[in-house]
Parts: C-alpha cells; structure tokens; sequence
C-alpha cells in the first residue's frame, strides 16, 4: 500500500509538471503590443560586429550560437534589456519568471564559471545547484559541444551587465519545490543528433539534424507530449500546443505538415517569416525575429533538408462540416477577412497568408485558428522584411458562434479538410486567454 | 524647473512624413537621432485595423486622430481689420497628431509639381509681364531650388512608397499614358497605375474626346504588393474608399507606419519619445545656435534635450509658431512687407462639378484615396494664361475617393439638405453619381501671413497661431475658369444633370477643403525674401531645418505631399554630405 502510495505520488508530481511544462506560454500573447515594436532592435545586438582579438573566434561563434538557440525569445521582457530575463512565462501553476543572463556578476551569469554554464546547459543544474525547470531548454541544449558551451558563456560575459533582478516565481506546491524536477529529469530525453543518420544522409542533412535537435530545440513545441512532458513515442515533429498557439505538424503530411512546401518555402521563411504560403506569428514570430532570420543561408537550408526529410505523419479521418455552420461562415469570412485575405482566401504573397491549402489552418487542433482569430497575431520582423504585419483581435467583434462557423469554414474550403470547430470550443479559449470582455484596445476605442 | 537630458546629435521634433525620412537618413547616416512626437504612438492593427477602420462616425465625424483643438488650436480672421478667433471645430483643413501624423489619414496622393511652379515669379514675369505676378498684391516668389534639382529626391519618395501610376514623360520622351505636361522622370513609377473604375474611366474618355490628356492619378494606394528600399510591405489596395481622415487597415497606403517605421525603430541609434511635445527651440545668447530644445511631457514635466542639430518636422503651422515663439528669424509685417516668418502663407483654392446620371451605376463606395483619371491640360503654366486675368491652374479630376454614407452623397442642384425630398435624392442618385474634382493652385498674398495671436493661449499658456487668409481675385479668376473647364467634360459625359460647387466669396472654416497649408516658413535664394534656403537651414540659426510646406513661397495646383518628401530627402542629403563636415550655412548669405 505505501508502495502504491508512493507511486501514484510520483505520478501526480509528474504530472503536474507536465501540466506546467507544456502549459508555460509567452505573457505577450494575449494582448497584441500597442507600442513600437522594438524587438528587431534588440535582435540587432546578436548581429553586432565582434572585433578582432584574441579570442574573437571563440566570441563569435558564442555571438552565432546564442542565434541558434533563440536565447532572446525568453531572455528579454517586454521593454526590458536583452539578456536580463524577466518575461513571465505563464503556467496553470503560476508564473515563471526568466532569468538573468547578461553578465551581471550579481544577477546575471558574471561570476560563472564554463563548470557551471556546462552542467545548466547539460544538466539543467543552475549555478546555485538547483534544478532548473525545463522551460528552459537544456534537454536539446546538452547536444551541443562542451566547447560549444564554453563559446557561449564568453559571449554572455561581453554583454552588457544589467543589474535588474527577475521577479520570484510565482509557483504553488509542488512546482515550487526544484527537486521535483530531478524526478521528471528520470523520463526519457529528447533524441540526440547523429544516432539515426539514415543511408545516403549529406553533410548539409546532419548539419541540419544537429540544429534541429541541438540549439534549435524545434520539437520543444512542435513535437507533441505524452501526460509526463515527454516526447509521444514515434510522433516526432508532429505538431504541439504552446501558448495556446498550435506548433504546427513538420512532417511531410501534404494536409498539416510541410508537404507541399519546397526546401526554398522552408528558407524563405525562417529567412523573413513570410512567404507565399504563411507567415511566422506567435512564439514562432520570435523564434524568426531572434533566431532563425539570423542565421547563414547554409544553416537554413540545412535545417529545410532535414525537415524535408521527415516522412508523413499518419492523417486522421475529418468530421464532415455541417452545411448550415459552412453558409453562416461564408458569410463572415466574406465580411471580416477579404479585406486583406481577399475573395476565395488567395491572400497577398508574403504579406497576408493565403488560406487554401494552407498547414495552420488544416491542424488537426483548431486552437491555433481560433487564438488568431480571438487575439490577432503578429509577424515576426525580421532584418530583411522588419514590417510587423499584424492580423487585428477579431474577439471584440465576433461572437464564440461565428468564430465557430468561420474557422469551420476556413478550414474546409478551397482544398482545406479539417474537423469543425464547435461554440464550446471557442468559448473556452476565450476564456483562457482572458478576452471575455475585450473591448478595442485603449488606445483605438471611443474615449 | 526643466530636467536636462542627454545630449543628441539630432532632434527631430514632430514625427510624421518628414520626420519619419529625416530620422531614417540621419540614423543611416550613423547620427545619434531622437524624435519627439507630441501626440501617441500609433500602429496599424491597435489604431486602426480593418475590423475597424471604417468607421465614418469616429474618425470622419468625431476626428478621432486629429488634433485635440480643446488643448491647442489657432485662431482664424479674413484679413487685418477682424479680430482672430480660435477655431474649436476643425473644418477646413484636419491637423493631424501623433506618429504618422496627416501621413496616417491622407489620401495618397503622390504629386511632383511641374518645373515651371519653381519659378513662378520668373517664368510669368517672362511669359505674361512684370504686372502679372503682383496683380492683386501678390507676392510669389521663385523657390530657389529646380524641379531637375529635386527629380532625383521625387524619385526616392516614389520608391520608398510604391507609387502606383504611369510615366507620361521619361527621360524626355514623351510616353502614352501618362502626363505629358510633366516634368523629366528619371525611372517610370515603381508600381503599375490602379486599374481605373467606371466612373474614372467615363471622365477618361470624356476629355479625350475634348482633346485634353487623360492619365491615371499617381497614388501612394498601391496597385500591387510592394517591397521598399528598406524591406517595408505594403499590399495591394482593395477599393474600400477610407482613406482621407482614416487610417489604413490593410497596409496598402504609404504612410510613415507602412513604409519607415519598421526599418527606423529597429536602429539601436533612433529613439520615439512619444507625447512629447516641444514648447520651444533654445538659442545660445548670440541666438545664432540652437542649443537644443524644451519639451513637456504627458505628465506635465518639462525638459531640456540639447541636440546639435534640431529637424522642425512638425506640420507647418506648429513649425512656424516654433520659430515665432523661438525668436527664430524675424517676424512677418504686412504693413511694410519686410520680414519673413510668417509671410506668404497660402492654401489651396478648390472647387468642383457633381455628376448625376440615371442610366450609369457608378458604385462610389469601391473607391480609394488617388482613385481617379486625371487632365493636367490647365495647370501650373501647361496653358496659355494671356488674358484670363490670373496666374496658376489646377488639375481636374474624375475622382472617386470613396463612397462614405455620411460624407459624400451628392444630390442635385435644389435638393433640400434634410427631410423626406432629401431622402429621396439620395437614394435616387447615391449609386448614379460622383465628382469631378478642381484641385486649384493658390498664389501668395501681401495680407495673408501667420502670426502669434495677441489674446489667446494654448494649455501650455503660449501664444496661439493666428491665421490671416482669404482668397484674392486671381485665385476666383482662376477657379472659375477652371471649373468651366470642368463642367465641359462632365456634360460631355451626357449625364442627366450636373451641379457646380464654385470657390465663391470668402474663405470659411467650414467645409472641409483640404489639409493643404502651405508658406510662413518659405525657402528662397535670400534671407531678405525667406526663412529657409535651398535646403531648409535656417538663414538665421543655422543648425535649425525646417521641413514641410512651410517652405512653398506659394502653392501650385497639386497635392503637396510629393513635393514635401522630395524637398526633406534633398535637405537630408545636404545635412549628410556637406553639413555634419562642416556644420554652418550651407548657402552664403
């Protein structure tokens, strides 16, 4: 009986960080900023010329892998220094707040020594000893190099030092107990570069193999999780929910997943956010702004090969639409989004997405729809293409039964197949994101 | 007691077009660049999104991105014998607030004024007499600078927006299709024309069939996706016809918000402050320098900024209150004509012909802001002015800028202006009708000038502006014979009847006309005859620019924006390659 006990114990801690885990969202997501956008400014530093000197290799590739690992998307709050931390990542269970990694020998990581960077980047082990919580991405982060490692923390330690101080977490029992995640850490960890290289793979596949599962962290989101947080076995990269957005399917799935996208479709849009087919909002807008617009064309072509590569995900079987829900969404597609998706959803290439056709819109999860529909959505700027183009909240205008009737609309026309969205379903997000009473934003609405 | 800040290597001070490029090229340029916008930030899907956008009763009616008159207006008079009064409802122009400021809610209309407009004293002295330029106590001037001097900063506008039309004069040959009266173009336009509607295109016809040259509206409503110079987006127009007094949901009007900002706010050495807003610019005790400028934030406290450099790039009527109020240059007086802030402050002079017909659907509400076929046959000096009493022109338009329920139907001469025969009409003739537009030129004027007003003040207990204008008889000489020439196209369309709404009397407040404001701060080859030269500086205080038409000695027949761009580009060039090597008066006095 203690025995058992003690298991179902395990199993609720578990849980509940699995809960927290693939819960933990971006705190900007819900109300689109009406402020400049400055994050292509902050993105900028990564871009910065490292001048010549002793150890300016060593600097250099430090400045290249804090790129590839999208370091900023999570380490800058809103109008907050680059590196200092401080954007609250929201869970069921409360907030986690980022930490400072500027090189602030107070708060931020000046005193570290490489010994301590390299067991939090491999180990999740912070600099005080403590278990870090696996928002923070060291199961893909402990594929890189020691000396990977090192390369980075001597690049964090020439940024400029901010001496702000990350809120506490705000974290109910157990989640505020670090230990608890050395009991998650005992589950099975995302897979490891080099292991499965498949007959015939090209140094360009590897390459991208090794940034998609290293630095890259992709399948942090786009790979679905069982209950514990883990990685569901045999469904890599086929799509998961963050922030209430939907990781779209990467797969080679012509209906979800990047079939019908060519390498170039790939590279244009880890280039810019945007090409003919879609644009990068959401986390995967920071993802563009931080990251990925910031790489060399070889290491984006590389990770489009690799992704290329992934063989289909199994398609599901569709619940036919009603017809009725189909004609009423006609009617508010035609009212609400031909001004910039246009008549028949053929959009405007790279600017407004067109719709046919279109991965986000055919997820098997229509969360991600609905959450655009609801808040809006922003693409991320990126140096080349830094026009923030953003979709409008659409929540203070449309009731939970036309977003239904519109999404099932959208995602069963012009070549769409996807199982309709209910006024439940709507409602609900709705609700989880808070905008029950949304009105236009302060500064737009009559006052 | 004023906080001071920081220096800056540039203050830009008003953050709408001008700003906007003047920010984008001293930042290129690697200058330490701050920009103070008094009103709020601004952005597309927060302000003015397309779920939204349309709405005629907030931002037509209720004036929702303009300025708050309650906190800072101007007062208004005809001529020196009224006493000014501050106008607390905006009618005849809209000022503009905030980022983008009037390049938020303009209609997109991209001119470049014809080569003779630079010279306008010159040329007419030349061509009609010495009497014609100071008829009517005119006070035209020449520019100082030529259209072949600006042509390449006419381009880098048309580039930074995308516009949409058709050469009609490239590299000298004359091209099918476009105006043939205008000026040499250097590059055909980025985009090609919008493909004109029924209305536009029976004017179109219309005037061919009088021998005039119809061509498409040059217009910053695109026509087809864009991508800039700086990698800024604008998509293709949709014909919603909300533009003027709007803001653009869809991201196909150029504005500041569509085609600079996302480059220029991502420059780690660029800075918006926003509300913001700048009481006076600061002079060293010689007052030969400024030494920066005092602003006041929303909360109410005040600072100093000092700058090396101050960009005036607020609309004109706050720039020349600026300079007033700053002691910069001296004042205009139109008892003696000497002095020069202020003087020659002029308009636009507009008219315009309804169109009814019964058996024609012309759908007004697919419309945007430079929807239009156009003639350029009687403008500037493209036509023989000897005898007709006036100088200037206008072009002539058949116009379709949109279709709003509450702004534009148009009911025939002697229709009531309510009640049921009104009803009626509108009904009748909403579908079936639209307007040729006279979009006139408006020359300069001894009594017409801007002031500071003497009784009234603003929030911040500084003088008012005070306005003193009226049209003069050229300008109703002009108009007239203008809108005659108008109304032979609209009969030649055969429509069942037509109304023309002539330039008669007095300039009022109301209506709407148009937000055209033109001189008090105008450019010229001389400190005695202008505040500004060639380039914008300052006579008097030379790291003072002031941008804007402001510097228009006089007002041609044309939208002013083009020019506006053209006339900051070609000043941020001179401040770029002659003036940070060796700051001081560009042009020797």
């Amino acid at each position: 009986m203690r025995m058992l006990l003690r298991v179902v114990g395990v199993l609720i801690v578990l849980s509940l960080i699995a809960g927290a885990y693939f819960a933990w969202s971006l705190s900007h997501a819900v109300a689109l900023p009406a402020g400049p956008v400055t994050s292509v400014a902050a993105a900028k530093i990564l871009l910065e010329p490292i001048a010549d000197g002793p150890n300016a290799a060593q600097l250099r590739q430090g400045q290249y892998l804090a790129r590839l690992g999208d370091c900023l998307s999570c380490h800058l709050r809103a109008d907050g220094e680059p590196f200092a931390g401080g954007l609250g990542l929201n869970t069921p269970f409360g907030v986690i707040y980022t930490s400072n990694i500027s090189s602030d020998p107070d708060h931020g990581i000046g005193k570290w020594t490489p010994d301590q960077f390299y067991r939090a980047m491999h180990d999740g082990i912070g600099g005080g000893g403590q278990h870090l919580y696996p928002a923070f991405p060291y199961p893909w982060f402990r594929n890189l190099s020691r000396q990977d490692d090192d390369a980075l923390l001597a690049y964090l330690k020439t940024t400029t030092p901010v001496a702000y101080q990350p809120p506490d977490n705000k974290l109910v029992f157990p989640m505020n107990v670090r230990a608890a995640v050395a009991v998650w850490n005992l589950l099975p960890l995302p897979p490891q570069p080099g292991k499965q290289t498949p007959q015939g793979a090209t140094a360009e596949w590897s390459r991208g193999e090794a940034l998609v599962l290293g630095p890259g962290h992709c399948s942090q989101c786009h790979t679905p999780r069982n209950l514990f947080g883990a990685d569901k076995q045999g469904e890599a990269f086929q799509g998961g929910l963050l922030d209430n957005f939907v990781s779209p399917d990467l797969t080679g799935n012509e209906r979800t997943g990047l079939g019908r996208w060519t390498v170039d479709d790939i590279t244009e849009y880890l280039h810019t956010g945007r090409n003919a087919r879609a644009a990068a909002g959401g986390p995967m807008g920071d993802v563009v702004t931080y990251s990925t617009s910031l790489m060399t064309d070889e290491d984006r072509h590389a990770i489009a090969v690799y992704l290329k590569s992934l063989s289909a995900s199994t398609d599901v079987d569709v619940t036919a639409a009603d017809p009725a829900s189909m004609k009423r969404g006609a009617a508010v597609f035609s009212d609400a989004c031909t001004a910039c998706h246009l008549e028949n959803a053929v959009g405007q290439p790279t600017l407004f997405p067109p719709l046919g056709d279109n991965a986000v819109a055919q997820q098997n999860d229509p969360t991600g729809v609905l959450h655009i529909i609801l808040a809006g959505v922003r693409v991320g700027p990126s140096p080349t293409r830094p026009s923030p183009l953003t979709m409008p909240s659409f929540a203070w205008k449309l009731t939970d039964q036309q977003v239904a009737d519109v999404s099932t609309y959208i995602r069963n026309s012009w070549g769409n197949r996807a199982s309709p969205v209910t006024a439940a379903d709507v409602a609900k997000l709705r609700s989880t994101l808070q905008l029950d009473e949304v009105r236009l934003t302060d500064n737009s609405g009559d006052h | 007691m004023a906080t001071t800040l920081k220096p800056v290597e540039a203050v830009i001070v008003g953050f709408g077009w001008t700003g906007a490029i003047l920010a984008q090229q001293l930042a290129d340029a690697g200058l330490e660049v701050l920009a103070l916008e008094r009103g709020p930030w601004r952005d597309t899907s927060t302000d003015f999104a397309t779920g939204f956008a349309q709405d005629e009763l907030r931002y037509m009616w209720r004036h929702h991105l303009f300025q708050n008159v309650s906190d800072d207006t101007l007062t208004i008079r005809n001529n020196v014998n009224q006493t000014a009064l501050p106008m607390r409802h905006l009618g005849s122009f809209l000022l503009g607030t905030g980022v983008g400021s009037g390049g938020v809610h303009w209609n997109g209309q991209i001119w470049r004024f014809l080569p003779s407009d630079f010279l306008t004293k010159s040329n007419n002295e030349q061509r009609y007499g010495k009497k014609s330029v100071t008829d009517y106590d005119l006070t035209v001037q020449d520019w100082g600078v030529t259209y072949e001097e600006l042509e390449p900063f006419y381009n880098q506008f048309d580039v930074l927006c995308g516009t949409s039309g058709k050469a009609g004069n490239l590299n000298g040959q004359i091209q099918p299709g476009g105006n043939p009266f205008e000026g040499v173009r250097s590059a055909e336009y980025p985009t090609p024309p919008m493909p004109q509607t029924y209305g536009p295109t029976l004017f179109g016809k219309a005037a061919a069939e009088l021998g005039r040259h119809p061509f498409p509206h040059p217009t910053g409503n695109l026509s087809q996706p864009y991508v800039n110079n700086l990698g800024a987006q604008l998509g293709a127009c949709t014909y919603c016809g909300f533009c003027e007094k709007f803001g653009c949901g869809n991201y196909s009007k150029a504005s500041p918000q569509t085609t600079v900002l996302p480059y220029v706010m991502a420059k780690s050495n660029f800075t918006l402050r926003t509300e913001c807003e700048v009481l006076k610019v600061e002079l060293s005790p010689d007052r030969k320098h400024a030494t920066g400028v005092s602003y006041v934030n929303s909360a109410g406290e005040e600072f100093f900024q000092p700058a090396s450099l101050v960009i005036l790039s607020s609309y004109i009527l706050q720039n020349v209150r600026l300079l007033l109020l700053s002691g910069i240059g001296t004042p205009y007086d139109p008892q003696t004509g000497l002095g020069v802030v202020g003087k020659n402050y002029a308009y636009q002079t507009m008219s315009s012909v309804n169109v009814f017909f019964d058996d024609k659907l012309i759908n007004p509400f697919i419309g945007a802001g430079a929807l239009a076929t156009v003639i350029d046959d009687f403008n500037g000096d493209n036509f023989d002015h000897s005898g007709l009493g006036f100088i200037g022109g206008a072009y002539i338009a058949g116009m379709i800028t949109g279709g709003r329920p509450i702004e534009m139907i148009y009911t025939p001469q002697g229709t009531p202006a309510w009640g049921l025969a009104w009803k009626h009409a509108a009904a009748k003739n909403y579908l079936r009708s639209f307007s040729l537009s006279v979009h006139g030129s408006c020359m300069s004027h001894r009594g017409n000038y801007l002031d500071l007003d003497p009784t009234y003040r603003d929030i911040h207990g500084r003088p008012m502006l005070r306005m003193t204008f009226d049209f003069t008889d050229n300008e109703h000489k002009m108009s007239d014979y203008l809108t005659d020439r108008a109304a032979e196209i609209a009969k030649a369309m055969n429509p069942r009847e037509i109304k023309l709404n002539r330039r008669v009397g007095s300039w009022n407040v109301v209506p709407y006309q148009t937000t055209h404001n033109t001189g008090g701060a105008i450019m010229g080859d001389n400190p005695a005859n202008s505040v500004v030269n060639k380039y914008l500086q300052s006579w008097d205080v030379p790291n003072v620019f002031s941008m804007g038409a402001g510097a228009f000695p006089q007002n041609a027949g044309y939208n002013p924006t083009g020019t506006v761009a053209a006339l900051a580009y070609h000043s941020a060039q001179a401040i770029i390659q002659q003036y940070l090597k060796n700051p001081g008066p560009l042009v020797q006095a």
